[in-house]
């Protein structure tokens, strides 16, 4: 997927951060440590180093006949941005086409900044989005619920592609067990979402379909993005809506699920034997010619044979 | 070297990088191919398509892991769940030897996810080979380290980079990736001539050779694998053969990436090459 260029309007009114420190750049470890502080500073305007980081780039880069010290160390400053705005716009294309380009944008280098990638894997570098969305609503606003809703079904996409699974429980391994004393899991790649919106659809509609894998082997990026199409969400009313992200031979699928589904399967998930998991059924009403009984019957053989329980 | 304990006696031929938009080609017309070269974070997850994918794969082809992140040149401790993961990878794949990069990208456990240059200097040269061997004696395969392409020189650096990379190989006891693609890219953003670096360094540790295609830019060049290798860089090749040997070579295109035909097509130039060392060797 391309998107257009980060503007240079959306940085230039940024708060300028500290220049780091620099060491003797004696030491393997401390010239490490100076020169990746000034690479993972975020751009100032134009998508330039900020000047600051001179000090750095003197201090440790010999400058040739064609650069200056500056120039060569914010050749990495450029890349380590566009690398991983690259990767968080492949990962967030729902939350892009929510809140439109410059707002996404804004928002992706605060985020990128505030918690750079702590992991080998790329993958991982959206972890904390959801914490940060809850921390900082102004990013958000005035679509905080949705792109809430959002960025947590774009999680779960990421979860369900590649977690583990473990061996499942098939149908005829629970029969003649007793429901009190019987604790399934669901499998590690499961998310079970209760959102306000139709996440689900609109993230269908707001992706082409780009799952490239990354982390390819050349240490140069370009950051070329097409505008995104923004989501109409015009006259969408919030309403409860409960979905289980999980993979089917491997694809990712989004099941719609009833509010008692949810909770079974919620409960199931936090530790609760079968029979306390489906407890409260029989304080409802159960939907007009069905009963609960023939009702679970149903639920369960759907759900073993989606391979969704494990041993717990 | 055709074969040789840096590459696992191996004599594999011309291979190409794995890629996501090749998938379906390859599955479904499974061309001949002497081996693919698969990145190795990629698929050091758990489950899914990316495993199938690999599997498949493996059903059909040689696969040569290559990695982009153990950082061998980083002063922070080696990443133990990071090996953990690349070891279960190898015995997936039975990579008969691994390649990562003589870079540094990771400090304090926070990733730049770049393969950032080396200060050459001995220090630097000690703790790199030492966290060689530690991979080498973790994964029980042979390792060969790959020369990265940079934009910058540090003043702290005690020496040339093929003397580094010397330093280093020679104190791991570990094999060479060589890029000559890098090494052209670095010696017109340093100034200096390529062919002193393919004529230095061990001929004897080179387990694999890199090609690939660059960008150049007003004051620089950049290391984009988005074309097909350009003619100093075959020169710089044939160079290399000569000196060390037909060796296993991989073409590297990671962006704005063609048909696989057209990929296989530019890899396999690498032949006339080979066949003229070959025709020299035989006459010889």
């Amino acid at each position: 997927m391309r998107r257009s260029k980060p503007t240079s309007s959306s940085v230039s009114s940024r708060k300028k951060t500290r220049p780091p420190k620099v060491a003797p750049a004696g030491q393997l470890g401390e010239l490490q440590a100076a020169m990746a502080n000034a690479i993972m500073r975020p751009l100032a305007s134009r998508n330039r180093m900020q000047k600051s980081s001179s000090v750095v780039a003197e201090a440790i880069i010999k400058p040739n006949d064609r650069l200056t010290s500056f120039e060569r160390l914010e050749i990495y400053n450029r890349q380590y941005w566009f690398r991983i705005l690259d990767c968080f716009y492949d990962d967030y294309p729902g939350l892009r086409a929510v809140l439109g380009d410059r707002k996404f944008e804004r928002l992706a280098r605060a985020y990128l900044a505030r918690y750079p990638s702590e992991s080998f894997s790329l993958r991982n570098l959206g972890r904390r989005v959801e914490g940060f969305l809850r921390a900082e609503s102004k990013w958000t606003a005035p679509h905080q619920r949705l792109a809430l809703d959002m960025v947590r079904i774009e999680w779960a996409n990421i979860i369900a592609f590649d977690e583990g699974a473990k061996p499942t429980i098939h149908v005829d391994d629970l029969l003649g067990r007793d429901p009190s004393k019987v604790r399934l899991a669901l499998q590690p790649y499961i998310s079970l979402l209760e959102v306000r919106y139709p996440v689900d659809d609109l993230l269908i509609a707001a992706k082409k379909g780009d799952d490239r894998l990354r982390g390819e082997a050349s240490n140069a990026v370009a950051l070329q993005h097409k505008r995104a199409r923004r989501i109409s969400f015009r006259g969408l009313k919030p309403r409860p809506l409960y979905i289980a992200v999980h993979r089917m031979e491997n694809s990712v699928y989004y099941k719609s699920l009833t509010r008692e589904q949810f909770a079974v399967l919620q409960a199931l998930q936090q530790g609760a034997s079968i029979e306390k998991a489906c407890a409260f059924l029989s304080k409802r009403r159960a939907p007009a010619g069905k009963n609960w009984a023939f009702e679970l019957q149903h639920w369960f053989r759907e759900w073993t044979a989606f391979g969704w329980f494990c041993q717990r | 070297m055709p074969a040789n304990r840096f590459n696992g006696f191996t004599d594999y031929g011309i291979g190409i990088g794995l890629r996501l938009p090749h998938y379906q080609h390859i599955l479904t017309r499974k061309p001949t191919v002497d081996w693919f070269e698969i990145i190795s974070e990629n698929f050091m997850v758990d489950a899914g398509r990316p495993l199938q994918v690999l599997d498949q794969i493996l059903e059909q082809y040689r696969v040569v892991q290559h990695g982009v992140s153990m950082y061998f040149g980083s002063a922070d401790k080696l990443n133990r769940e990071h090996l953990k993961r690349l070891k279960t990878l190898v015995k997936r794949t039975k990579t008969p030897w691994l390649s990562d990069h003589l870079c540094w990208g990771s400090v304090d456990g926070r990733y730049t996810h770049d393969l950032l240059p080396m200060p050459y200097t001995f220090e630097a040269a000690k703790v790199t080979a030492q966290k060689v061997r530690e991979v080498s004696d973790f994964l029980e395969i042979p390792i060969a380290v790959e020369n990265v392409s940079s934009y910058a020189e540090f003043h702290v650096s005690e020496m040339t980079e093929w003397e580094f990379l010397t330093e280093v190989v020679e104190q791991a006891d570990c094999g060479i990736l060589l890029d000559v693609n890098n090494i052209y890219v670095s010696s017109k953003n340093h100034n200096f001539n390529p062919y002193d670096y393919v004529n230095n360094v061990p001929h004897h540790r080179v387990a694999q050779i890199h090609i690939a295609g660059h960008s150049k830019f007003k004051k620089y060049i950049l290391d984009t694998h988005d074309h097909p290798v350009l003619d100093p860089v075959w020169e710089l090749y044939a160079r290399a053969v000569k000196l060390v040997g037909i060796t296993a070579t991989l073409l590297e295109w990671d962006d704005s990436i063609p048909s696989f035909d057209e990929v296989h097509h530019e890899a396999l130039k690498a032949n006339q090459f080979i066949r003229q060392f070959a025709q020299k060797n035989a006459s010889a």
